[in-house]
């Protein structure tokens, strides 16, 4: 259609929507090597991720995802941007990068975009463990939130996976802050964005 | 692509009738201060008490005068209301507020105000279909109750409420009753005086008014406040200057609703009910939201689930059609609708929500149109997604 009021998103974001990339299609027979899924349908987005992997080389990509239009914008826009990587580069790939690839989003949602990267890590992993080389990248791309105990932000996500839903939860699985407590604040910022990706069901 | 553009956003807010355009083009000039004394203040006065009249009309209300107040639109007026509960609450053990969950946010959050004031505060659930339940009234009214705000009408789904029960239940206790009318007025009847209730709030631009607009009924002899002091214009009851332009508009936008409802009425809901027939027909798993009678006779809406809102919307919007949802990624936060959550709707469903809202202007052919345009993006969105047809099955099952 054409007018002038722009869109409320990037040219770029507005491509991928009308036309995502590498979308796995209804009866497609796609040998994923790995696959990964995170989000939840309650909190308003999930998504799947399957690579073909050659030599730690990704060789091709499909995803499918239920969620808004940042979201089927960044999964098609991160499909195409690890096509040909190595999995540890593509382990590295932070929500950033992807927003990067897409020329911007609206500040209110870039938290639309953040599963991608965390379905790709699932998927990567989900394929070092049936190759027997289970959690080799875990510490790779990680942060140091917790600098006393050395807890990164892979540990709260694992923690977050594991069940640990609250603050209190969180302390039990990691002791993260239980010494200067400086951290906390990060860290219960980064709590929340992992509940909202892993959910709670 | 193409060029055309559907528009079915109208409980957002309506284009302009051309006859209230062509009314407020022809008093563009009345300028003068209605509140002065000379010749043309007085023209302008006359003319606004006029209007005062035509609103009135549109809401049983035929005597006006000292009963309607005009101020900036439905969140001022219902801001007036709970301000006024204030000042009558705060030193009085009758405090108690009854709301509902279902409100608008502007009622909500003023609520939320006056409890986090300290006062007692109860927001009424709803059932599936959006209707309040009057056994949980009768159970939280009491000798305390100060007042009860019920809409009339909700604006997401379109569920109508039975206020003359609200009033009869709340007197009883020697409650004061508001009904935010916003959505209602100019599309089903609203009679304030033959329902009893204390306020009513209206709002210009839902009924092919201008904007920056509206009313608060205040039954004579109800109490009032007023939120914006200073001058003496609306008896007091709100300071500022008057808005000639606006005032003028929203008159004759309300003789015309009040003309023309019974035509409205039956062109939207015949309207409304092909475009529900046809997505029922058109579009597998659906859940249609709101109740099936009680409703607006031109609000639709549905949920798809297993694909999400906002793109539907933005896919929607690409081919001209405007709508609006209630999934969270459209609101801005993480929780979809409170009125659809309320309803029991799970997070699921209410993601996947599309409100279509008919107005005027929408014809057959734009229904079908819809309907054309509608099933393919459903369909796309679905295989796009990670949520199976069989789930949705199953999720559907749950509601049903």
């Amino acid at each position: 259609m054409e007018t002038n009021s722009s869109w409320i998103y990037t040219d770029k974001v507005k491509e991928h929507f009308l036309n995502p990339k590498n979308v796995l299609k209804d009866g497609e027979d796609f040998q994923a090597d790995g696959e990964g899924i995170t989000g939840n349908v309650k909190c308003g987005d999930e998504m799947l991720f399957l690579l073909k992997i050659k030599d730690d080389i990704i060789q091709d990509v499909r995803w499918k995802t239920y969620g808004c239009a940042s979201a089927i914008a960044s999964t098609s826009a991160l499909s195409e941007l690890i096509k040909g990587m190595h999995i540890r580069d593509a382990y590295q790939i932070k929500p950033d990068d992807v927003v990067k690839a897409l020329g911007g989003l609206p500040e209110n949602k870039i938290h639309c975009s953040v599963l991608g990267d965390k379905a790709l890590r699932v998927a990567i992993d989900n394929y070092l463990e049936k190759t027997g080389r289970k959690g080799l990248y875990k510490d790779l791309g990680a942060r140091i939130i917790c600098t006393c105990l050395n807890i990164t932000d892979h540990d709260i996500e694992e923690a977050v996976k594991q069940g640990a839903h609250d603050w209190e939860k969180l302390q039990e699985h990691t002791k993260i802050g239980t010494v200067c407590g400086k951290c906390r604040k990060e860290a219960e910022e980064l709590l929340h964005t992992y509940v909202h990706i892993f959910g709670e069901s | 692509m193409n060029n055309r553009i559907v528009y079915m956003d109208y409980n957002a807010t309506t284009p302009l009738h051309p006859l209230v355009k062509e009314f407020m083009v022809r008093e563009l000039d009345t300028y003068a201060n209605a509140s002065s004394m000379h010749e043309l203040g007085r023209q302008a006065r006359s003319a606004i008490e006029d209007a005062r009249a035509k609103v009135g009309m549109l809401i049983g209300e035929d005597s006006a005068t000292n009963t309607l107040i005009f101020t900036s639109g439905g969140s001022e007026s219902n801001n007036t209301v709970f301000a006024t509960m204030f000042h009558i609450g705060r030193n009085n053990k009758r405090n108690k507020i009854i709301t509902t969950a279902i409100e608008h946010p502007c009622v909500l959050n003023a609520a939320k105000w006056l409890e986090a004031e300290g006062f007692p505060v109860h927001f009424l659930s709803v059932d599936a279909y959006g209707k309040i339940d009057f056994n949980e009234l009768e159970s939280v009214l009491d000798d305390s109750t100060l007042l009860v705000s019920v809409m009339t009408a909700n604006n997401e789904i379109g569920t109508i409420q039975d206020i003359a029960r609200v009033v009869e239940l709340a007197k009883a206790k020697g409650a004061l009753v508001h009904t935010d009318a916003t959505q209602a007025a100019g599309k089903i009847p609203v009679n304030v005086k033959a329902l009893g209730v204390d306020y009513a709030t209206l709002s210009c631009h839902k009924i092919y008014g201008p904007k920056g607009i509206g009313a608060l009924y205040i039954k004579k002899g109800s109490p009032i406040e007023p939120l914006i002091r200073g001058g003496h214009q609306e008896y007091g009851y709100r300071a500022g200057t008057y808005n000639n332009l606006g005032i003028l508009g929203f008159g004759e936008a309300a003789r015309l609703a009040k003309e023309n409802l019974q035509t409205y009425q039956s062109k939207m809901s015949a309207l409304r009910n092909k475009l529900r027939d046809g997505i029922e027909q058109k579009v597998p798993l659906i859940h249609i939201n709101g109740h099936r009678t009680d409703v607006l006779p031109n609000t639709l809406n549905v949920s798809f689930p297993g694909a999400e809102g906002e793109s539907i919307l933005l896919y929607l919007d690409l081919a001209g059609i405007e709508v609006s949802t209630g999934s969270a990624c459209a609101s801005g936060s993480l929780d979809p609708s409170h009125v659809l959550l309320a309803t029991g709707l799970g997070p699921e469903l209410a993601h996947g929500s599309i409100r279509f809202s008919l107005g005027m202007y929408n014809t057959e052919d734009d229904v079908d149109y819809v309907l054309n345009e509608l099933p393919p993006i459903i369909e796309r969105l679905r295989s796009m997604s990670t949520v199976k047809a069989e789930d949705i099955a199953q999720t559907l099952q749950g509601v049903k």
